[in-house]
């Protein structure tokens, strides 16, 4: 604070007031802030909810995939782990490998092609590796997640690498 | 940076003609007197309209009409976040919307606002009245609950009154013999579609109308010489005063919807019967006493016919009302509009309290 705010014989009626229309502009800018964020938050969460759930969906670790053992040579099943479209290919030579389909260049699900043994992407023509979801060819910066896979009783299970 | 906010609100209001407006505020002026009260009541309708635009878009985004509409309603109420209060927000400022409503309409009607040349303003605001109650119709089923169910299979019985004409539309509307997932959705349309596309012009005439003419003086003002007549500037004073009120009513709401959330009830279902005492909203309660009184004095279909037919009859009396009382002075007529609006007032208390009571 100022001298001349300060000392009595110097006071200027203008000033003060204009402190005090400070002061009530901030109070009204503070409540205003409050009603603001009571009624943003329960309009935010409201929005937000179903990605909440998903991300909530999105944090398991494994699923099972009933009688999935009986997928033929050569063959693949899409799954949904958790929220995402995911794979199971049953290779010719028996052995398993799972991967997440969604592709890692722009988001589009991508397809196993047996004759050619490889993953497409129909979208911009991304190609990842049959065996290990590594990229091949096409625009796909990085290879395509994969997925632990254990047959089990009834089943297989797939789980997070 | 002021200089150039400054340009840039000139670049705008050359273009846009913003300060006309401004310069339009700063002229209206609203009367102010003991009855200056009643003033504030049309504005405070209209900020329940406007929660009801916000609370029913964020509505649509998880309700689905059809035979997954209870369900839909379940899921906003119990598993989406503050579901339950936004939901109950959206019921609760309709009821309030529609209470806010009435005052405005009878402090209109005793204020004599209705007078020349405020017909068209009065013959408005009774549409909006009654598109208001639609409103309040349709929304009621969609949760498709025990009470939606039935409020709807009793309010679509009062056409069949009317010869031919009545079951037939009754049909239309209800998109089948019995209230059904067809019924929901042609009620879904009505009420988010049909009834805002009609409402939002109707109001935008309705406010255009108050700006025109301005608050009407209350005939005890307006006998007064205009010296002694006092005023407020609408801009900022009364609108302050306004949304200080809009504030309060906000407060109101969220004590409301947060203390007592709206219930959800059970899933209607068409096997089971009426629960005991089931009973329409406060603002059909009137008209559905009147039906059931009239139903009991005259049994038989000609009892309810009777009902509708005074019914109507007392509300075409009540929307012409502007052209039996049109004199901006007081006389024989002015008092018996005054008398009739008592009447209304009177038998709407009475045989909404008498519905109350014949509940216990």
């Amino acid at each position: 604070m100022s001298e001349t705010t300060c000392q009595a014989d110097k006071w200027v009626e203008g000033k003060d007031l204009l402190t005090r229309k400070a002061f009530v502009r901030l109070a009204l800018g503070g409540v205003g802030l409050c009603y603001a964020a009571a009624l943003g938050y329960p309009v935010y969460r409201y929005l937000g909810s179903p990605a909440e759930k998903a991300a909530a969906m999105a944090a398991i670790t494994e699923v099972t995939l009933k009688d999935a053992e009986k997928l033929p040579l050569g063959s693949v099943l899409m799954f949904k782990f958790g929220p995402h479209p995911s794979m199971l290919i049953h290779h010719q030579d028996g052995s398993w490998v799972a991967f997440d389909a969604v592709c890692t260049h722009l988001g589009c699900t991508v397809q196993y092609q047996p004759e050619r043994n490889v993953i497409h992407c129909a979208c911009h023509g991304g190609e990842y590796d049959a065996r290990t979801g590594k990229n091949i060819s096409g625009p796909p910066p990085r290879p395509l997640r994969g997925y632990a896979v254990k047959p089990v009783s009834g089943g297989i299970a797939v789980s997070r690498a | 940076m002021k200089p150039a906010l400054n340009s840039v609100c000139a670049w705008v209001d050359e273009r846009l003609g913003v300060s006309e407006l401004a310069q339009f505020a700063k002229a209206k002026t609203v009367p102010l007197h003991r009855h200056s009260f009643w003033y504030y009541w049309g504005g405070l309708s209209l900020f329940f309209f406007l929660v009801q635009g916000v609370t029913g878009v964020l509505l649509l985004l998880y309700y689905r009409p059809g035979p997954d509409a209870f369900e839909s309603v379940r899921q906003i109420t119990y598993e989406i976040d503050f579901g339950w209060l936004i939901r109950s927000a959206h019921s609760w400022a309709g009821n309030l919307m529609l209470a806010a409503i009435f005052v405005h309409m009878f402090s209109v009607f005793f204020m004599k606002a209705y007078r020349k040349p405020r017909e068209f303003g009065w013959w408005s605001g009774v549409m909006l009245l009654l598109a208001t109650m639609l409103f309040g119709f349709s929304g009621y089923l969609l949760p498709m609950n025990t009470l939606a169910y039935f409020a709807t299979k009793v309010g679509l019985e009062i056409p069949r009154a009317v010869p031919w004409l009545g079951p037939k539309l009754a049909e239309l509307v209800r998109g089948g013999l019995e209230v059904n997932e067809f019924t929901v959705q042609r009620f879904f349309t009505l009420h988010v579609v049909i009834l805002p596309a009609l409402f939002v012009p109707l109001l935008a005439f309705h406010l255009w109308l108050v700006q025109k003419h301005g608050n009407a003086w209350p005939p005890s003002e307006a006998a007064k010489p205009s010296a002694a007549r006092r005023t407020i500037p609408f801009f900022p004073n009364f609108l302050m005063k306004d949304l200080a009120l809009w504030l309060i009513a906000l407060n109101v709401l969220a004590l409301l919807a947060s203390t007592f959330p709206w219930d959800l009830g059970e899933a209607a279902d068409p096997l089971k019967p009426a629960p005991a005492g089931i009973h329409p909203e406060w603002y059909y309660m009137s008209s559905f006493q009147v039906l059931k009184l009239f139903g009991q004095w005259f049994p038989g279909i000609s009892g309810e016919a009777i009902g509708i037919v005074l019914f109507t009859l007392g509300l075409a009396l009540w929307f012409l009302i502007p052209l039996y009382d049109p004199e901006g002075k007081s006389g024989r007529r002015a008092r018996r509009a005054t008398y009739f609006g008592l009447l209304a007032l009177a038998v709407l208390a009475v045989t909404t309290a008498w519905g109350y009571m014949g509940l216990r």
